[in-house]
């Protein structure tokens, strides 16, 4: 039997679920189920968007209205979604490659939008479903099946491009720090307008092994003796940053959302303005 | 109120989407489709419902099934090169059965083409452009009135088999100006999505009832969540590598269509009861070959033409039988020759001419004119 | 209110996580899957609940029988 958060968010039928062993997604998507449930938003109403990729697999197994879509475009039909339904509590989870690559297009527009959905991001810095490929947050001079000399792409700060965008509240968490992650995820819930969270996630599997940088616990470590704070980070430079993780609030601001403001030209035109 | 209007083919379809209850529009411009958009965005927030010009073509297409899936009837307009970028998604909304329309305003390709030239070089994209084995429906106006009246029926289609439909116009209609009478009381047929009943049958999104073709919806938000995926999937709604559910998704997906041509196939026949030789057109080319048939027929000659209005599924059933009593039939239409494709392989024992265009100018009666007496 | 340390061995992957952070030593990986070898010693501070990845270990609230 599982926990009653499980229980209760999750479809206890479809788990286990398909992430290999020391795969940080489960982790994640537990954050995201307890981060729902701090918020005490009924089920119903809540309305999972996800793309493609082994992130996009949790729209399957929580307990949600759930849309496993495209890749790259969960960002996109969320938007339909809260559009034609502002009652739902609109969440997007995809990937690194889902979000920032494929979908990199989807992403800043809907943060310059400002709609009210959240995004999770199960960053883990690979793809992980096809093999093991470089994505657009594979550091630099790292390894994948298609950087076998070594990355020459510079990565993609998920958060830093969201908040450039324009998105209201964005956010960095990992896997190590659950119980700071899910705080992080709450707040984005809760936040009205376009939300993300980037969350450094781990995948032994593949990432680990092509760079070497040992198994689950290893990686767990890693984000453990290296992750310093959204103010810490502010007073150290590019170099002492360098292989740092961050942890914590990156923007916040109280921005229109869009569905109001759609909702604002509706009434004006009602009242014969 | 009975309103005699003058509007364009691109303006009429948005205002027949939205008496069929069209409440969401995603677009992107892209001409010679925009105007289609220009007047969603204009219409859509004075019936309560929402615009948006999203980012990309890929993303109209996504946010249109995003609020069809949640309940509300959705609508996107593009051309050429937009529709290309479009498949994918259309590929989802079959697989996941979310109704919507999409307006595909064709203009001369491949390619950006000649963007503001008439074409219907996309039939075969509209019906074989997204990957894999699906069925669609694709409806082909040939007036501004049809644009109004056939976006209606459109969306009851669309509900009624839970598919994509492609409204299949072209630069000329699009473009084409005319007076038509719009009656805003008036009692048209309004076909709404079957929603589930039976309670037992609640937890499964795609399970469908005996006498039904497709599975029922229930409005999210309410009683019970689900699964909608693109990924091969049984009556639960979950994904499954079952050879057998997978064979059973995607036979059905194409039999629902299949098994209701009778009741999705719209044709218009004139003078064909006494002809020998028929034209096959449809949409904007119709136009042209009206007029060339009325020419032929002053003076004298036996000619009559066949207009899919639905032109997938194809009127197969209803061209074999006029061909078993024509001698000629001449296909006409805005491209190389692809619904001509369509007419060689159903008609057997008639002599087949072809009038096709490419160089982006509209067919002309008179080219018309020729190409039938030279099948003769 | 007691708490409750429970493990669901048929979910564990034997990723190991749990037993590395456990701040009491308490848990082991036996034939790749969770074991508790020092039940006596878990504080039910619940890390292990947070950090596993397969939701195959959790602290439950149970209520004591009067």
């Amino acid at each position: 039997m599982p926990s009653e958060l499980i229980l209760k968010y999750m479809r206890e039928e479809h788990l286990p679920h398909i992430w290999c062993p020391g795969c940080g997604h489960g982790i994640l998507m537990r954050n995201v189920a307890q981060a729902i449930k701090n918020l005490g938003i009924d089920q119903e109403k809540v309305c999972l968007v996800s793309g493609i990729g082994c992130a996009s697999r949790a729209a399957g197994y929580m307990d949600f209205q759930t849309m496993h879509t495209t890749h790259g475009r969960a960002i996109a039909y969320a938007t339909g979604v809260k559009m034609a339904r502002p009652d739902l509590e609109v969440i997007v989870i995809a990937g690194d490659g889902d979000c920032a690559a494929i979908g990199g297009n989807h992403l800043i527009h809907a943060a310059r939008r400002n709609i009210g959905i959240t995004v999770i991001v199960f960053n883990n810095d690979i793809y992980g479903m096809t093999g093991g490929q470089y994505s657009p947050t594979t550091p630099h001079g790292e390894f994948g099946t298609t950087a076998p000399y070594g990355n020459i792409d510079r990565p993609f700060d998920i958060a830093v491009l969201a908040a450039g965008a324009g998105a209201s509240y964005v956010a960095k968490g990992t896997t190590y720090h659950a119980q700071q992650t899910i705080k992080l995820i709450e707040n984005g819930i809760k936040h009205k307008g376009f939300s993300l969270i980037d969350c450094a996630g781990i995948c032994p599997t593949y990432y680990g092994r092509k760079n070497k940088k040992g198994g689950a616990v290893e990686m767990m470590r890693y984000q453990r003796d290296n992750t310093i704070t959204v103010e810490q980070a502010a007073k150290m430079t590019r170099e002492e940053k360098e292989g740092k993780l961050i942890l914590g609030k990156i923007a916040e601001n109280d921005f229109p959302e869009f569905s109001d403001e759609y909702q604002k030209i509706i009434d004006r035109l009602k009242e014969g303005k | 109120m009975k309103n005699k209007v003058l509007m364009q083919g691109n303006e009429a379809v948005v205002e027949g989407a939205i008496k069929a209850g069209m409440r969401f529009f995603a677009g992107y411009p892209i001409t010679p489709s925009t105007e289609v958009a220009e007047h969603s965005a204009l219409r859509l927030p004075q019936v309560g419902g929402h615009f948006i010009q999203m980012e990309d073509e890929i993303a109209s297409m996504a946010a249109v099934i995003g609020a069809s899936a949640v309940g509300t009837k959705s609508m996107t307009a593009t051309s050429g090169p937009g529709f290309s970028l479009k498949q994918e998604n259309i590929g989802y909304a079959c697989i996941t059965e979310i109704p919507c329309l999409i307006v595909d305003v064709q203009r001369s390709g491949p390619s950006t083409g000649l963007p503001t030239s008439p074409s219907q070089g996309d039939v075969m994209q509209a019906r074989w452009g997204t990957h894999g084995d699906h069925s669609i429906i694709a409806i082909a106006p040939s007036s501004v009135a049809e644009c109004y009246h056939l976006a209606i029926r459109a969306f009851n289609l669309a509900e009624k088999y839970r598919t994509p439909v492609i409204f299949l116009m072209d630069e000329i209609v699009g473009h084409l100006r005319e007076g038509i009478e719009i009656d805003d009381e008036a009692e048209v047929e309004i076909i709404e999505r079957k929603m589930k009943q039976r309670p037992d049958t609640l937890h499964l999104p795609y399970h469908v009832c005996d006498g039904d073709d497709v599975p029922r919806f229930h409005l999210t938000g309410y009683d019970i969540r689900y699964n909608i995926t693109g990924l091969v999937h049984g009556a639960d709604g979950f994904p499954s590598n079952s050879n057998e559910v997978a064979d059973k998704l995607i036979t059905r997906l194409m039999k629902k269509i299949e098994n209701n041509v009778d009741d999705i196939v719209e044709v218009e026949e004139k003078y064909c009861e006494d002809a020998d030789t028929v034209i096959v057109c449809y949409g904007g080319t119709a136009r042209s070959v009206m007029s060339a048939v009325e020419e032929l027929r002053a003076k004298g000659e036996k000619v009559g033409y066949f207009r899919p209005i639905t032109v997938w599924p194809f009127p197969e059933k209803q061209l074999k039988k006029l061909s078993e009593r024509v001698k000629n039939i001449v296909v006409a239409e805005h491209n190389y020759g692809q619904i001509l494709l369509e007419v060689q392989r159903i008609v057997k024992d008639c002599k087949i001419g072809f009038v096709g265009k490419v160089d982006g100018t509209v067919i002309t009666p008179s080219e018309i004119i020729k190409a039938v007496e030279e099948v003769k | 209110m007691t708490k409750k340390l429970i493990v669901n061995p048929s979910w564990c992957k034997g990723c190991g996580i749990c037993v590395e952070f456990c701040p009491k030593k308490v848990l082991k990986v036996v034939k790749e899957k969770i074991t508790v070898v020092n039940y006596d010693d878990c504080i039910k501070c619940g890390l292990c609940e947070l950090r596993c990845p397969d939701y195959a270990i959790y602290i439950e609230e149970v209520r004591d029988e009067e």
